[in-house]
């Protein structure tokens, strides 16, 4: 945490009421810690994208191209035409104010263009300006305003500060939806050359080497090898993991930092030692080495173009049906976006468990499964043995990650076998969890070091609501079915509510699993003693 | 200062009506001429924004969920805030529309000491919102007495009930003051509270006023200075039957009650009260979430530039060879 960055009791002294002034009058300071670097030139042209350049939010001339009115306006237009949603949501918004203070960065900023009614208003008011007959005649007194520089600053600094959530649409009466406000502006910013190297970056790794890390195949390898080193260690169970190998029955897709970030890694173990111990037939695979996408958080067309990978690598593979990961975003484009842009894949079978024989018909055309999903059928069929006891050095409680609690509805999946792997889980309040869950603050390609202000601002929502738990029920894990979440929410705990771990659900899976000749456990996946309960408290 | 406009606004269209009736006797204008071509911009300017919006597709199916999906067969899913057929979407939509479902969810945050943010429940944008579209379709109904004859028994059968309370003479319909009380509501709300005031545009403002000119000449109308009622009702009677005749003496008070109702049906369809049309047609709401056991097609799905396995096996060959790891080419 750098030292700049105010403590937890100065940062909550939080303003709601909004300023006197009028917000049309365009106004950003790019404060440090509350935004998002500049793509660098090398990613964008790698992606062939356009405008590649030197520059930075805190420049004065952002050295735009000379024609970028038209093109943002042509943009506009364009996609007026292409997405019903946009065309609705930029007219039929009556300004009731239920959205105000739903979003989490308005909850931790008071900043009143946070408020998504006011976020969609930025791009509403261009759109009155130039698309509307009253717009064009009233201007002003309609509501309208010009496209200027300062707009799109304030564009930029506003929309690289939505993490795509939804919650916002949850409560409005109409479903306006800021996330598709939020995807099309940065599809617009893009057309300018105005992204930022936290979304350019990785979707040029994930393009050039199949994931966001940038992990080359012998990299790759080298941390399945790890893995499979690690479990015997903490198990005594020599798992065997393949890649790239051909005729496996399913393809198992990942976020890349499940294999190489901490915590996802120990859940990594923990879908090892599952897929091990019922005998699945799969195999991973190190071109689509990534399940993530966050072209999602660039552009349709970048969402597709990193997420046509996943088919053509199950199609080359032969496989049956495919298994993906513990993920948020991802599970967005695998579930509303993958079959309608890459399918069909007709060239899949619907997927089955050949352990249950379970049909998931919920996912016959798309023919991917959620880990979730498949884990929670072995545990209702009784074909895993657990000992919860194992995980009694941890209080758990669940994080409903927002993209598939919103985009999905998968909430009871991760619970049922949360109570099956361990024995004291407990509910944060209801408007915190389910549909209503809070953001992690740092979604969307916005989880940065130089944007942390703003990403504890945004995370003290979710990080509150830990707070409530930690205290009243000595809850000391925060589990989750999310790759930002794990990457991100335990700085925000630490700042927040010290004492509280992360981790993901097929750690603890992993933890209760009890494996054909393993030896007694005596650590978790983490390699902590699950013994001496008091050394481990408080990690 | 939006608000003065607002108001200025509506009081200017009370003033021209009241000239072109009262001092010009334009009584054709106002009572036939406006009126018709009013309906008609309304009319036309809602269907071509219906049509404007059903031409741009839906590309995705993004609805947003609330509460669990249909996965497992044991596991119970919610029917109706994740829809997972037609039915469900309907049963959803039908919700959404009548009930204000999503409204009723509405909740307010609370900073406390702690930091200790609590989030209470508060229903009365919900209360105000229902009452008011819920009564000013009953009074639209109730209208129908007026533009046909005889008067039709659903009619009759909403004005006894509305006016089921028989107080006074003519009898009060309880819509009259809901009406009245969820306007006010709605009214100052946009001027007490802070955050709401600062989103608020002169439009809203603008809506609110127009509307509750509408209801208050009406009521003056009915309860106070009444009007020539047989009068007015020959007048729309012989507009319906394409022989306009401005009776005699109807009173001004209908005549700016007809004109702000004209007003109204111009302003509605170039505003934000399209409201009324665009809920049924967006996309978060009224799909339904089967997206991974339905294929959903994009009309205008573009191919795009991918990074092929061959490409990739290409730049990496030596690696994956090193590795171990199966290669396509050797």
């Amino acid at each position: 945490m750098s030292e700049k960055t105010p403590g937890p009791n100065e940062l909550a002294k939080i303003e709601y009421n909004p300023p006197k002034k009028d917000w049309m009058n365009p106004e950003v300071s790019f404060r440090k810690g509350t935004f998002n670097y500049s793509a660098i030139p090398k990613s964008v042209e790698y992606l062939g994208l356009p405008y590649a350049r030197k520059w930075q939010p805190t420049d004065k001339d952002w050295n735009l191209p000379a024609n970028w009115k038209e093109i943002l306006l042509n943009g506009l237009k364009e996609r007026l035409d292409k997405f019903r949603s946009l065309r609705i949501f930029m007219d039929i918004c009556v300004r009731c104010g239920a959205c105000a203070d739903k979003c989490h960065f308005f909850i931790g900023s008071g900043d009143p263009k946070n408020m998504p009614i006011l976020r969609a208003e930025l791009l509403r008011s261009v759109y009155r300006n130039d698309f509307t007959r009253a717009g064009k005649i009233l201007g002003r007194l309609a509501g309208a305003r010009e496209l200027t520089v300062d707009v799109v600053k304030e564009w930029f600094f506003y929309f690289y500060q939505c993490t795509e959530c939804r919650r916002c649409s949850v409560f409005c009466p109409y479903g306006i939806d800021t996330a598709e406000i939020t995807i099309i502006v940065r599809e617009l910013l893009n057309l300018i050359g105005c992204g930022i190297d936290w979304i350019t970056t990785p979707a040029a790794n994930c393009f050039r080497t199949g994931n966001h890390l940038g992990i080359q195949p012998h990299g790759f390898k080298d941390s399945v090898d790890f893995a499979v080193d690690d479990l015997e260690e903490n198990t005594g169970v020599r798992v065997e993991a393949s890649i790239n190998r051909k005729g496996a029955e399913i393809l198992f897709v990942v976020p890349s930092a499940d294999y190489f970030g901490d915590p996802h890694y120990f859940g990594f173990l923990g879908y090892m030692a599952l897929f091990h111990e019922i005998g699945l037939d799969y195999t991973f695979s190190a071109f689509a080495s990534e399940g993530g996408n966050f072209g999602l958080f660039h552009s349709h067309e970048m969402m597709k173009r990193l997420n046509a990978k996943i088919y053509a690598e199950a199609k080359r593979l032969g496989v049956k049906w495919i298994i993906g990961g513990e993920c948020g975003h991802m599970w967005r484009v695998l579930h509303q976006y993958m079959d309608t842009m890459n399918g069909p894949a007709d060239f899949l079978e619907a997927p089955v468990s050949p352990i249950t024989g379970t049909k998931f018909e919920n996912a016959s055309s798309t023919k991917m499964v959620h880990i979730a999903e498949f884990t929670a059928d072995l545990i209702k069929n009784g074909k895993l043995k657990l000992d919860p006891k194992r995980n009694d050095h941890w209080k758990v409680t669940f994080h409903d990650s927002c993209n598939p609690a919103r985009a999905m509805g998968l909430i009871e999946e991760p619970r049922y076998i949360l109570r099956n792997v361990c024995n004291h889980f407990y509910e944060m309040p209801e408007n915190t969890i389910k549909e209503q869950t809070f953001c992690c603050g740092s979604g969307s390609g916005l989880g940065t070091d130089e944007n942390l202000e703003m990403r504890l601002r945004g995370g003290l929502p979710r990080a509150n609501a830990v707070k409530y738990v930690h205290e009243k029920h000595d809850v000391n894990l925060l589990t989750c079915i999310c790759a930002i979440d794990k990457a991100t929410l335990p700085p925000l705990l630490e700042y927040w509510v010290p004492g509280v771990a992360v981790a993901g659900v097929h750690e603890l899976v992993g933890n209760a699993l009890v494996m054909k000749g393993e030896n007694e456990r005596v650590v978790d996946l983490r390699g902590q003693s699950i013994v001496k309960k008091e050394a481990i408290d408080h990690v | 200062m939006k608000i003065i406009y607002s108001l200025i606004g509506v009081l200017a269209l009370i003033l021209i009506v009241a000239l072109g009736v009262g001092t010009a006797d334009l009584q054709y204008l106002f009572g036939v001429i406006i009126p018709v071509l009013a309906a008609l911009v309304f009319g036309v300017g809602i269907i071509y924004r219906v049509i404007k919006w059903a031409r741009s597709p839906v590309p995705f199916h993004i609805p947003t969920t609330c509460g669990q999906q249909k996965s497992l067969p044991w596991i119970k899913s919610a029917t109706l805030e994740n829809p997972q057929g037609r039915w469900g979407v309907i049963a959803r939509m039908a919700l959404e529309i009548f009930l204000f479902r999503s409204l009723f969810r509405n909740t307010r945050v609370e900073l406390r000491d702690g930091p200790r943010l609590a989030y209470g429940t508060t229903k009365y944008l919900w209360l105000g919102g229902l009452l008011f579209h819920w009564s000013f379709l009953i009074i639209l109904l109730r209208h129908f007495r007026f533009f046909v004859e005889p008067v039709p028994f659903f009619v009759l059968f909403i004005q006894r009930i509305d006016g089921f309370f028989q107080v006074g003479v003519p009898i009060l319909y309880v819509t009259d003051i809901f009406i009245l009380l969820a306007l006010s509501y709605l009214f100052f709300r946009r001027i007490v509270s802070p955050k709401i005031r600062y989103i608020s545009l002169i439009a809203d403002y603008f809506a609110l006023l127009l509307i509750s000119a509408i209801v208050i000449s009406g009521i003056l109308m009915r309860y106070f200075w009444k009007v020539d009622l047989i009068a007015a009702k020959e007048l729309v009677l012989s507009i319906f039957s394409f022989h306009p005749v401005v009776p005699e003496g109807i009173g001004l008070l209908f005549y700016i009650h007809l004109f702000l109702v004209s007003c109204l049906l111009v302003y509605f369809p170039m505003s934000k009260l399209m409201h009324m049309g665009g809920v049924f047609l967006s996309p978060t709401r009224n799909l339904s979430n089967g997206s991974r056991a339905r294929r959903h097609v994009n009309p205008w799905n573009p191919p795009v530039k991918v990074h092929t396995y061959e490409e990739w096996e290409d730049e990496f060959h030596d690696l994956i060879k090193g590795a171990g790891l199966p290669l396509d080419k050797e």
